[in-house]
């Protein structure tokens, strides 16, 4: 019954990009509800101005990004930039996908906080969440 | 958009989306600041019309919340939308997956939508659903479609948030038609029956109009429900048919193809007219105000009382090792706490 002030974080699962299944992003946002987190899932064939828009009216602390197509590379980065356009470039990105591991840096550089491999494990996803994405400021 | 040293009151009566999302958060989380915001929102409202949608998991709440966004959207009317889903009692979390169905809205400035979570609290809405109501109103929203969580039966609070409230059933579920029995029929001022296309429509809707009709028929006799007694204290009708009778018409739809949404948008609109014409909406927005303050009233008192427990008799977590021991007395400890207060 205590009021207690505990912010739960909120975090956005989407699938951007055109490639047709989401059984990846569905298994996280599962493992992320049973750790605890509130997740807005929003489905697949998200663009990254959609997504960014659903981030900013759902107030999320992160966004989670699964994509399979082979366009992370531009993918990350516009929705890194969509979130900038929106004012809301406090919002950690992180994702994971087939992504060589070549790649990761040039990622990182543009603005994705974390890169997940398909042999990580949810529960590898849910520390690092845990331990860098905070509830963000009272103030927007 | 308004200038950098806008207020937050400000800022969200002007529609600024972060500032209004933020505000959200801030209210679901209950942080107190946001408490104060919400009183200057609060005293100079909108002008929104706040419509539920209630009905069983996976009937197409979300997709005819979509089909309805979009029907307003055509006639020029900016819209706020409230998704609530379930927390898992057991780790505090939740998946919020209604706006997978409302994806054609996405870009649409002049659509909100938001999804909380019950965050543990009962009755089909959240703690902080009002409130979100209330600030989409003072965004400047017109319309307001809030979609209830549709686990259990006992979903009533959307009665006392929303003006109208559409309640959706799917054709072949006998089972349904009993829930809808229990207790849904008092809370519907429409009834959906969605996926149309399958088979057995005709027949939900049959059911539906005999439950209704016998309503009607042990209203004339006496037994009538809340909202007619009131109509009929007012304008001092014995009869509850020329007080205003509201007859919940019953509309088919197929939410997928967009089909039987104008006739569900137009029932709804008959409603709202009843209800201006009938004096029925200050009334509901009384019953609003009365479930607001008793929640807030409920929560002080709850707050004071378990202060003064810990201050004066003992720890809740040791009190309730010695009740459970059966060393103490629940009643007598309660007795003892109240005439404390
Ligand atoms: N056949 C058919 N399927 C529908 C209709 N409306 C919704 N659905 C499907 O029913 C499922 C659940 O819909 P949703 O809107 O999420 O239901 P909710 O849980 O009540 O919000 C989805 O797969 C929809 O595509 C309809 O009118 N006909
Ligand atoms: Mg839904």
């Amino acid at each position: 019954m205590s009021q207690k002030n505990e912010r739960t974080l909120r975090i956005l699962v989407a699938k951007p990009g055109l490639d047709g299944h989401d059984r990846g992003a569905k298994i996280v946002a599962r493992a992320l509800r049973d750790a605890g987190f509130e997740v807005i899932y929003t489905g697949l064939h998200q663009t990254p101005e959609m997504i960014a828009a659903a981030a900013v009216q759902e107030d999320v602390d992160g966004v989670g990004l699964s994509i399979m197509s082979g366009a992370h590379l531009t993918l990350f980065p516009a929705v890194v930039d969509a979130l900038k356009e929106r004012g809301a470039s406090d919002v950690t990105v992180f994702g994971g996908g087939i992504i060589p591991q070549d790649d990761i840096p040039k990622l990182k550089e543009s603005g994705v906080s974390q890169v997940f491999l398909p042999g990580a494990t949810t529960q590898s996803i849910v520390d690092w969440i845990r331990g860098n994405v905070k509830p963000r400021a009272e103030v927007a | 958009m308004t200038g950098k040293g806008a207020t937050v009151v400000e800022r969200v009566r002007a529609g600024d989306i972060r500032a209004a999302a933020r505000l959200m958060r801030n209210l679901d989380d209950g942080i107190p600041g946001a408490r104060a915001v919400l009183r200057e929102l609060f005293a100079r409202p909108g002008h929104a019309l706040v419509v539920g949608l209630t009905g069983p998991p996976g009937a197409g709440k979300s997709s005819l919340t979509d089909r309805l966004i979009a029907y307003h959207r055509k006639a020029g009317r900016t819209v706020g939308v409230v998704a609530v889903d379930p927390t898992s009692p057991f780790t505090g979390g939740a998946i919020l997956g209604d706006r997978v169905r409302m994806q054609d809205h996405a870009l649409d400035p002049g659509v909100f939508i938001r999804s909380l979570a019950t965050r543990g609290h009962l009755g089909g809405l959240s703690r902080a659903t009002s409130d979100v109501v209330t600030v989409l109103d003072s965004m400047g929203k017109d319309v307001i479609l809030v979609e209830t969580v549709g686990v259990g039966q006992d979903e009533v609070e959307i009665v006392e948030l929303a003006h109208t409230v559409v309640v959706v059933s799917i054709p072949g579920m006998g089972d349904e038609v009993q829930a809808i029995k229990a207790g849904v029929l008092e809370i519907a001022d429409v009834f959906a029956v969605n996926k149309a296309d399958r088979e057995g429509a005709d027949r939900t809707v049959k059911d539906l109009q005999m439950m209704l009709d016998l309503r009607r028929t042990t209203a004339t006799r006496g037994g009538l429900d809340h909202d007619s007694v009131h109509r009929m204290t007012r304008t001092g009708s014995e009869d509850p048919h020329e007080a205003g009778w509201w007859e919940p018409p019953i509309v088919k739809t197929v939410a997928t193809r967009d089909e039987g949404m104008v006739e569900l948008a137009e029932a709804v609109e008959r409603h709202r007219l009843h209800l201006d014409r009938t004096g029925e909406r200050k009334l509901r927005e009384v019953a609003r105000a009365r479930a607001t303050f008793l929640t807030i009233l409920r929560d002080r008192l709850m707050q004071g009382a378990l202060n003064r427990l810990a201050e004066e008799v003992g720890h809740l977590d040791e009190l309730a090792a010695r009740i459970a021991a059966r060393s103490a007395d629940p009643y007598e400890l309660a007795d003892e706490l109240a005439r404390r207060l």
